[in-house]
């Protein structure tokens, strides 16, 4: 039969079962919007975490001002001993564990070319190791709804080369290659090509047999490069695919092929280099120790002297842009719903103390102090606050297991798979432990004033309330 | 301050003034008095005559504007507020003319309270809560609420709560006003049992004569001034107890 101050707040709030019932109520519906906007993007956010690591791992090492300079003219940062590098890092006691995946990376410019349809455009290429590729897309270590599909490349010749949309277009390949809602259009001054001359012989001489051939297959496309040393070289390559990268500027540009092909055809016979190497793990939280590893390793080898390593935010900086802004959209949403609630519980714990004027003047008679009236009240807010935020956790994770399972999809920018619609809620308990010592603290704080109100009464006039 | 051997109150020039809009409202006006113990003392006067402020001096839950109050030789005025508020749990009890009882508490536990607030152990805390209940012939209605109740044992209630923590003074601010004329007539002999069994003091408020004619001592008022101050020995007997 003890009395105590909870069982007390706890009897007073079902004192008035349908007010509280509306306070509550709309306290669990804060709550709600809170944790499933917090979920939508803690899922977002995961959901690009997954994309960039899975195409660019979680580190990079680049030759020193590569990040910063190396897009005009990519080559000139090639990294030399890039092997042994690998192999420092697969073997290292530290790192080895933590590693997923290590693939080296060569990205240049050319001139991507279709002879036979007298068209030639710009390219931002890069070779790759589709089986390294393959092993860094099956990352998911945050089970995101990314369905990661193989490398174009995997399994092709040797030559083969996948290009993106954009560029196919202005190869006019979109026949040939099947891309959708695209016309392998008649340029406006339209080329003879039957009657075309032939390959300038100095080009011709650089090329291997079947560059520049009108006959050749209606998929082959001819790449020109500068050297590192600027002399150029040309290679045939087969269009085996046009991909859709997703922003129209990259999709325009974009070429990939095997890495040995790429090396082939921009260092011949010279020792091959790269532009970078990938590092994928198996946990991101490990990449500030990961990258504290990779730092000490390059620092204890003169050949790596100018390397530096990098991690994926810093690579992709609209990684921290995107994060910011889904932050500040729901940081407003949050202030919103928590001004609305803490009116809201305010005006309930302003009118129970009205409501509520004699029996404080009752119980200061009796000898009860003025913190144990502002306590009596504090705890009933706090009360309503705890059966608000336990109730509005369970209603979010039965919404977000809904909507999980509703196979809503959407297109995020840059995207070009439909992303499925996820609320990120169950096991994200730093998400749901904020949430609800907020919705404690608003509660608290609602009550505190009311509370210290009644605290201050005047005992003989609170006693003549009636 | 010096206090005579059986006096438990004693208020020297008290006076207490109220500022009502802009006109001041002289609720008390120098009052000399001795309220002694072990006494069953009835404050009386018409309506307006400052009975009810006497009280709440005396229940140091007002304050006065000018003069001294002691109450067991302890000056009130240099109490702090919480200090005041420890002094009341442990050494005033309160009935009220509307009963106030804490309505989401059981009778039991309305009993309780005050010992909790005064820091009674539990066990003797349920002991004494026992004891009360039955005295006041309400151990049957432990676990009612007080709308479980009629107005005659809620105030049984309220009298249990204000000798639970073993107070030297019970205060009573018109306690039968709101009961019919049979009922009042059982409190006030409930009371005046109470006060002799728990040799404690009783002060309350009442125009009703036949209470007067109950009380040890009467004190008249009128116009917030004390006009007669009638003590009586030996203590009148008590009246029959009507159910």
């Amino acid at each position: 039969m003890m009395t105590n101050t909870l069982t007390l707040a706890a009897r007073n709030v079902l004192r008035n079962r349908r007010r509280s019932l509306t306070t509550i109520m709309a306290m669990v519906l804060g709550m709600t919007a809170i944790l499933l906007f917090g979920g939508y993007r803690q899922s977002i956010s995961y959901g690009l975490l997954t994309a960039y690591v899975q195409r660019g791992g979680h580190l990079q090492v680049q030759h020193r001002d590569y990040y910063l300079y190396g897009s005009g003219n990519p080559t000139a940062y090639g990294m030399a001993d890039y092997g042994v590098l690998i192999d420092k890092l697969r073997t290292d006691p530290v790192l080895a564990p933590m590693l997923n995946e290590v693939t080296p990376v060569l990205q240049f410019n050319g001139i991507g070319g279709n002879f036979a349809r007298g068209v030639s455009r710009t390219a931002l290429a890069s070779g790759v190791v589709p089986e390294d590729q393959n092993v860094m897309r099956q990352w998911n270590e945050f089970g995101t709804s990314s369905e990661a599909k193989p490398v174009a490349l995997t399994g092709a010749v040797e030559n083969a080369t996948v290009i993106g949309t954009g560029l196919a277009r202005t190869l006019q390949l979109c026949g040939p290659l099947h891309v959708v809602n695209c016309i392998d259009a008649v340029p406006p001054v339209a080329a003879d090509v039957a009657s075309a001359p032939a390959m300038p012989a100095d080009l011709a001489t650089l090329a291997p047999a079947g560059v520049g051939d009108h006959k050749a297959a209606d998929t082959q496309i001819e790449l020109l490069v500068a050297n590192p040393n600027g002399a150029p070289n040309i290679a045939a390559l087969t269009a085996i695919k046009a991909e859709d990268v997703g922003v129209k500027e990259v999709d325009d540009v974009f070429m990939s092929m095997r890495l040995s092909q790429a090396q082939t055809l921009l260092y011949g016979r010279s020792p091959p280099r790269v532009t970078a190497v990938q590092i994928q793990l198996h946990r991101t939280a490990d990449m500030p120790a990961a990258q504290v590893r990779i730092q000490k390793i390059l620092g204890n080898d003169p050949r790596f002297a100018d390397f530096e390593v990098l991690d994926f935010r810093k690579l992709n900086p609209s990684f921290g842009q995107i994060n910011a802004m889904f932050g500040a959209v729901f940081a407003s949403v949050s202030l919103l719903i928590t001004v609305i609630v803490l009116f809201t519980v305010s005006n309930t714990m302003s009118m129970v103390v009205l409501e509520r004027t004699s029996e404080i003047g009752t119980l200061r008679a009796i000898g009860q102090r003025r913190g144990g009236i502002r306590s009596m009240f504090l705890c009933e807010g706090l009360l309503m606050g705890a059966i608000s935020a336990a109730a509005g956790t369970t209603l979010a994770l039965l919404l977000a297991a809904a909507i999980n399972h509703s196979g809503l999809s959407w297109m995020p920018p840059g995207r070009v798979d439909p992303v499925r619609v996820a609320v990120r809620l169950w096991g994200e308990g730093p998400l749901i432990l904020y949430a609800a010592a907020g919705l404690l603290f608003v509660a608290a704080l609602s009550a505190w004033l009311p509370a210290k109100r009644g605290a201050q009464l005047n005992i003989v006039d609170a006693l003549r309330y009636a | 301050m010096p206090t005579s051997s059986n006096e438990i109150v004693s208020l020297r020039n008290v006076s207490r003034t109220y500022r009502l809009d802009d006109i001041d409202v002289h609720a008390l006006a120098d009052i000399n008095v001795e309220f002694l113990s072990d006494r069953f003392t009835v404050i009386s006067g018409a309506s307006g005559s400052g009975k009810t402020t006497l009280l709440n001096m005396v229940g140091c839950i007002d304050r006065p504007t000018t003069g001294s109050l002691s109450i067991n030789g302890i000056d009130i005025a240099t109490l702090s507020d919480d200090a005041l508020s420890d002094f009341r749990a442990r050494h005033l009890g309160f009935i009220f003319q509307n009963f106030n009882l804490i309505p989401v508490l059981t009778a039991y536990e309305n009993v309780e309270y005050p010992l909790m607030l005064a820091k009674v152990p539990p066990t003797q805390r349920r002991r004494r809560v026992e004891e009360l209940l039955d005295a006041v012939g309400l151990s049957d209605r432990a676990r009612n609420l007080p709308s479980q109740m009629s107005g005659g044992q809620r105030q049984r209630v309220a009298i249990a709560r204000a000798l639970a923590p073993q107070p030297r003074l019970v205060l009573a601010d018109e306690p039968t006003a709101n009961l019919d004329s049979t009922t009042g007539a059982a409190i006030i002999d409930l009371m005046r049992r109470m006060q002799r069994q728990y040799q404690v003091s009783f002060i309350f408020s009442s125009h009703d004569p036949s209470v007067m004619a109950a009380a040890d001592d009467a004190v008249l008022m009128r116009d917030g001034r004390i006009t007669e101050i009638h003590r009586r020995m030996p203590p009148p007997p008590i009246l029959e107890e009507v159910a």
